[in-house]
């Protein structure tokens, strides 16, 4: 049973694909937040910082390109945060009997939808980056090319540990709940305070210190340091503050990631284990 | 733990499963055993027990009390092992509406690791012997009722387990495709898969089975072979309408040939242990003497009907009439018999 969740991975693609509407709007939501949000935000915050007072040698950058990489965080949440709505609809369509009563391993539908909800994510972060650079956000500035593939992969590899950690968080509510309403009024409660306890669209050094602390510890302030120093590089001005990353605390927020990710993952099979579908 | 049984001749071990939802006993006690290779049926009305019966020993429900042993492997123990030997179709329809005729054969394949070669080979001859191969780019959504149920029984029969569930299979099919799904459940089983079959259908249960049980309000009521339960009706039922029914059943009661009298709507059946038209002759005598007229005889060999009404004591819940708000049960909730 080594490839089960390939063939469940198989399966989430299908209905990806297949619903048109649902893939184009998923694929051009992120585009719109950065073209409507980033560029209004941006045009604001420019003008206010203007005269800001700049670090001699560190690249001062505009907030298009510091919000970018909030919105490639932001859009992996969403999408996976829902990702595992399909696992209720099977559910509740009596369709997880089928693979439930079968005799593969039942990690390996976390597994599949984790993995389908990466390609999700991947494809999404993608195009946000494509379409960042084409309104003028300054990713990858002075990088060879081989340095823009390795940064690429970086990003990827944080967006994918992050999203596989929410997919398994999600998969976990939704094999939990009896009603679609019910998952996504629990999930819109969860996005709030992980999307603005955190550092997608700020700073969080003037936050209030229990705020401050949130943040810190947040999955999505792991992630977002993660795109920025790769995106961006390790030393930068964004909104009148020094941002210097080591390379030192970028493995640490991967590792945070990393943990974040396997307690969900025993969140989600603990649940799977004990769920009862018939 | 394992079967420790030493019959190695039995499949399906159940002892004393009992099980509730809140204070509804679904399930109350039931103790059977099936043998390896045979085709054996729950038989009753919708609310039984039935399918809570099968989803225990599939593994989707957890034992509340009893144990129970499918092909060696005990059903809390090795939940794994246990879907790995069985193959299922389920009472409702449990098919992606989005997912083509072929994907879902396909993914089903998938699950159950067949391998490329018989997975794909296997999906070509069930689409023809449902007779859905020209529909197997069509999406679930687009088919019909009738061929929606083709397609799971289908499914069902993808991997061919030692032992096939088989809940309500033929519900809502029209009576040519019945027929063809109990030559190929007959054609699984003689290869050598056990068929567990739960049915309200009486001649569903008289045709396939070598074994029946009959069960109602999650009780087993008797267990035996078809031939067996209706032999043990006596040889021949004589079924009676007179003038004057309470008194023709009451003169006839001390008839050497005759066994317990049962009181039908109209009429009445006398069942005897001896040649049925060897028996009517004094069956007659006695009400001419009485002075009751006869309006109507009938001889036959005890049915299934007649087994279920005489060790249930009550005339079968499900009529086809009723059958209309079990396709509606069907697809609103689930949970049915």
């Amino acid at each position: 049973m080594a490839y089960g969740f390939a063939t469940i991975y198989w399966r989430d693609m299908i209905r990806f694909i297949r619903f048109k509407t649902l893939l184009f709007a998923s694929l051009l939501q992120p585009a719109l937040w950065l073209a409507f949000f980033g560029i209004a935000m941006a045009s604001n915050f420019d003008r206010l910082l203007a005269g800001a007072p700049v670090i001699p040698g560190v690249r001062v950058i505009g907030y298009l390109t510091f919000m970018g990489a909030g919105i490639i965080a932001m859009t992996t949440l969403f999408t996976s945060l829902f990702g595992g709505i399909v696992i209720l609809f099977d559910k509740n369509w009596g369709l997880m009997r089928e693979i439930l009563a079968s005799p593969m391993n039942r990690n390996h539908i976390i597994f599949g939808i984790g993995l389908s909800g990466i390609t999700k994510s991947f494809i999404q972060a993608i195009i946000i980056m494509v379409f960042g650079l084409m309104l003028g956000a300054g990713f990858f500035v002075g990088y060879t090319p081989v340095q823009t593939v390795f940064s690429i992969l970086g990003i990827l590899a944080f967006v994918g540990m992050f999203a596989l950690g929410f997919l398994f968080l999600s998969a976990a509510i939704a094999i939990s709940m009896e009603s679609p309403e019910g998952l996504q009024g629990v999930i819109t409660l969860l996005t709030m305070p992980i999307f603005f306890a955190s550092n997608a669209l700020y700073p969080i050094d003037a936050f209030p210190e229990f705020l401050k602390v949130m943040s810190t510890y947040n999955p999505m302030t792991y992630l977002i340091n993660g795109i920025r120093y790769f995106a961006i590089g390790p030393d930068f001005m964004a909104i009148g503050k020094h941002y210097s990353y080591t390379t030192g605390d970028i493995l640490v927020s991967y590792l945070g990631l990393i943990v974040f990710t396997v307690l969900m993952f025993i969140l989600a099979w603990w649940r799977f284990k004990k769920a009862i579908v018939t | 733990m394992p079967d420790q049984s030493d019959d190695t001749d039995v499949i399906i071990r159940v002892n004393n499963l009992e099980h509730s939802y809140g204070s509804f006993k679904a399930v109350d006690g039931i103790s059977f055993t099936v043998k390896k290779g045979e085709i054996f049926s729950f038989l009753g009305p919708n609310g039984a027990g039935k399918s809570t019966a099968i989803n225990l020993l599939i593994t989707l429900l957890t034992l509340q009390k009893g144990e129970a042993w499918v092909a060696g492997y005990n059903v809390a123990d090795d939940p794994q092992k246990v879907r790995e030997s069985i193959g299922i179709v389920f009472q409702d329809i449990t098919l992606d509406r989005d997912m083509t005729v072929w994907e879902i054969l396909e993914f089903h394949g998938r699950l159950y690791n067949m391998p490329r070669e018989p997975r794909r080979k296997r999906i070509e001859e069930l689409l023809q012997l449902v007779e859905l191969g020209g529909k197997r780019d069509e999406r679930v959504k687009n088919l019909s009722g009738g061929m929606k149920r083709r397609l799971e029984v289908a499914r069902g029969l993808m991997t061919r387990p030692k032992v096939l569930f088989l809940d309500e299979p033929t519900i809502g099919l029209d009576p040519q495709t019945r027929m063809k799904m109990w030559d190929y459940i007959r054609d699984v089983n003689s290869t050598g898969t056990t068929v567990f079959l739960t049915t309200h259908y009486m001649d569903e249960a008289d045709h396939l089975s070598d074994r029946i049980s009959i069960i109602d309000n999650g009780k087993i009521i008797i267990t035996g072979t078809t031939w067996g339960l209706k032999n043990s009706l006596g040889r021949d039922h004589i079924y009676l309408e007179t003038s004057d029914n309470e008194r023709a059943i009451r003169s006839l009661r001390d008839l050497p040939a005759a066994g317990e009298i049962r009181a039908k709507t109209k009429g009445f059946n006398v069942p005897v242990t001896i040649d049925g038209t060897k028996a009517l002759p004094g069956i007659l005598d006695i009400l001419r003497r009485e002075g009751i007229e006869v309006t109507t005889i009938n001889i036959h060999k005890p049915t299934m009907d007649d087994v279920f009404v005489f060790y249930t004591g009550k005339e079968f819940r499900d009529d086809p009439g009723a059958r209309g708000s079990d396709i509606n049960a069907r697809q609103s909730g689930r949970r049915g018999g």
